[in-house]
């Protein structure tokens, strides 16, 4: 057998013939393409011109910029207030080694052959909150204390999202498992919780949290309001992760149950080792989806008085100083929340990749 | 939890029997699948329960490990009757390995993880020899070359007869088989029936639902029909096959071996 006759053949076109089937097969595709094509030409070219080339990088204050192109010099000028809101300068630090503690531990999961990127995903899910919690606020081990009413911008964000998704997840599975037990109290308890939370909008849980928590609670005995926006968010997150692991324990064959209880694997070992790791897998698009949506929620904390990097933004759009340079804010709490969630999405894919076995029984 | 086999010497050890069924009776709601099942099985017996699809066959070894619950009777597997009492079905189901007609292996552990999972988890058996025991008896049903493949990527018959290692790794005293055939093209049903008798030689007891009456006439000490919901005659194979007494028995037999 020659060689050509073992592989299968490769469809491969030259460019004009690649035109002509994808692009000009007919006159009504022709048409399309050619107004396509037209429309991007002329919406390409100044959106570039605006964001780069004739924007503004360089310069000393509002004056600099110029009416053509972004005003970029906002951003820049404006930037520590955007990731650290109004966390006072000298005690920075703390927060960036909290971003570089994030980048080590998550950076390497994209890179397939990291060595010990394992532990250091799970660094990042133990060791990191913890440090986090110290580093921060601090008040103890002789840091300087720095109120939760200071942090703010990008750091407030990624706290709101990084405690809400961690918190969450582990909620959500007992949850899950709860509406799905065979006591009925703990069923009925489980039903009640993520009915209750699921049916009732993230602002009128931040609402509840910021303004109706404290009038139940006894003279003397409050706490930050960021702390109850973060209880409010994780309670109201769990609910939703709660809804999407039982679609994936569901989606698990009495089979598996039911060799698991043969070899005599108790409930929590049979639910941890068996049917949880294969319902989890099942449902990484759900709960990344779920992820995603809760860290562009986070910047509905803004009503209760949270500035987040969006909150960070709009106050200073405010400001007179700078003049129309809204567009300029918006883009950029949008692309940072692109990068963020891309990320997620990318890793989310890489997790699936990796724990295919082909299975489906 | 392993102190609970002790408590087995409370109930009576007075009648020999590994398995002891008594006046068993099963319903599905108002449905009655199991009706007064009588059975004793001795240690190192072999048995094949056989009859009509929808007989109650499956329910009933289903219900000698308590993946399926008995309604009225007693059930007693190696001196532990089986109860609402968690304790007593746990150390029912170390004894009792089961083969399913699915296989069931868990698709998102490698073979030897299946095999290893129980012994490590349940018996506390150290990783390396419970790895040990899984590879030994994988080289019994002759599949040591795919220990770290995972059950997506074998043959039916092949995860069969993993399976089959993952439950005789917990080293039962009992082997419950529930069709291990059915679901398998016929080209591999024999590598997992050579399996089965290779077990079979090696003193096992063994309780088999079966449409194999090779296997049966092959191993059996004993055949059971069962036909709705009842155990219908109960012979030694060559009894059985030769000379059935009963009208529906001999009316399966003809339908089974006619093609």
């Amino acid at each position: 057998m020659t060689e050509s006759m073992i592989r299968p053949p490769i469809k491969k076109l030259a460019p004009v013939k690649w035109m002509r089937t994808h692009l000009f097969s007919n006159w009504f595709n022709s048409l399309l393409t050619l107004a396509v094509g037209y429309l991007l030409i002329t919406s390409v070219g100044p959106l570039l011109n605006w964001l780069i080339f004739d924007a503004t990088f360089q310069g000393s204050g509002p004056d600099d910029c110029v009416e053509a192109g972004a005003c970029w010099l906002f951003v820049k000028q404006r930037l520590n207030f955007f990731i650290y809101g109004f966390y006072p300068d000298e005690f920075q630090w703390r927060v960036d080694i909290m971003f570089a503690l994030l980048a080590a531990a998550f950076v390497p999961q994209f890179i397939e052959r990291f060595p010990g990127r394992k532990w250091l995903g799970i660094f990042g899910m133990t060791g990191l909150p913890i440090i986090g919690c110290v580093l921060i606020p601090g008040g103890i081990l002789g840091l300087e204390e720095v109120g939760s009413s200071k942090w703010g911008g990008l750091m407030l964000t990624l706290i709101l999202a990084y405690i809400g998704i961690l918190a969450s997840l582990p909620i959500g599975v007992l949850l899950a498992l709860g509406r799905r037990s065979d006591m009925p109290v703990i069923r009925g308890l489980c039903v009640v919780f993520i009915e209750v939370w699921r049916a009732v909008p993230l602002i009128t849980v931040l609402f509840m949290a910021s303004v109706m928590l404290p009038l139940f609670l006894p003279d003397g005995v409050s706490f930050e309001k960021l702390a109850r926006a973060l209880i409010g968010i994780t309670l109201w997150q769990s609910a939703y992760m709660a809804e999407v692991i039982r679609g994936g324990l569901q989606a698990i064959p009495r089979g598996q149950y039911e060799a698991a209880n043969a070899l005599g694997l108790g409930y929590w070992r049979k639910m941890g080792l068996v049917i949880l790791p294969q319902a989890l897998k099942l449902v990484i698009p759900g709960i990344v989806n779920t992820f995603i949506s809760l860290f562009k929620d986070t910047t509905l904390v803004l009503i209760i008085g949270l500035f987040d990097i969006l909150g960070a933004v709009q106050s200073t759009i405010a400001d007179p100083a700078w003049q129309n340079v809204a567009i300029e804010g918006y883009v950029f709490v949008a692309f940072c929340f692109w990068v963020f969630c891309f990320g997620i999405s990318r890793y989310s894919q890489n997790l699936e990749r990796k724990l295919d076995t082909g299975h489906k029984t | 939890m392993t102190q609970h086999t002790e408590s087995k010497d409370v109930q009576a050890v007075n009648k020999p029997g590994i398995i002891r069924v008594e006046g068993m009776h099963k319903w599905y709601g108002n449905f009655h699948v199991l009706k007064d099942l009588n059975l004793t099985i001795d240690q190192g017996e072999r048995i094949v329960i056989c009859g009509p699809s929808g007989s109650g066959k499956s329910t009933f070894i289903r219900c000698i490990n308590r993946l399926e619950e008995h309604q009225q009777g007693r059930i007693i597997v190696d001196d532990v009757e089986l109860t609402d009492d968690v304790r007593h079905i746990d150390s029912v189901r170390r004894e009792v390995g089961m083969v399913f007609q699915h296989f069931n292996l868990f698709p998102h552990l490698t073979v030897l993880e299946n095999c290893c999972l129980s012994p490590i988890w349940v018996r506390k058996t150290p990783r390396r020899e419970a790895e040990a025991c899984a590879m030994e008896y994988l080289e019994r049903v002759k599949i040591p070359d795919q220990a770290n493949k995972y059950p997506g990527q074998l043959s039916g018959g092949q995860q069969q007869r993993v399976a089959i290692a993952r439950a005789l790794c917990m080293k039962p005293k009992i082997m419950l088989f529930d069709e291990p055939t059915s679901a398998l093209d016929p080209e591999m049903i024999k590598e997992v029936l050579d399996v089965m008798i290779e077990l079979a030689g090696s003193g096992m007891t063994m309780i088999c639902v079966t449409h194999e009456m090779g296997f049966a006439k092959t191993v059996a000490d004993r055949v059971i029909f069962m036909d709705g919901g009842e155990i219908v005659e109960e012979a030694p194979p060559s009894e059985f096959f030769s000379n059935p007494r009963e009208a529906r028995t001999q009316q399966f037999l003809q339908q089974i071996l006619q093609h």
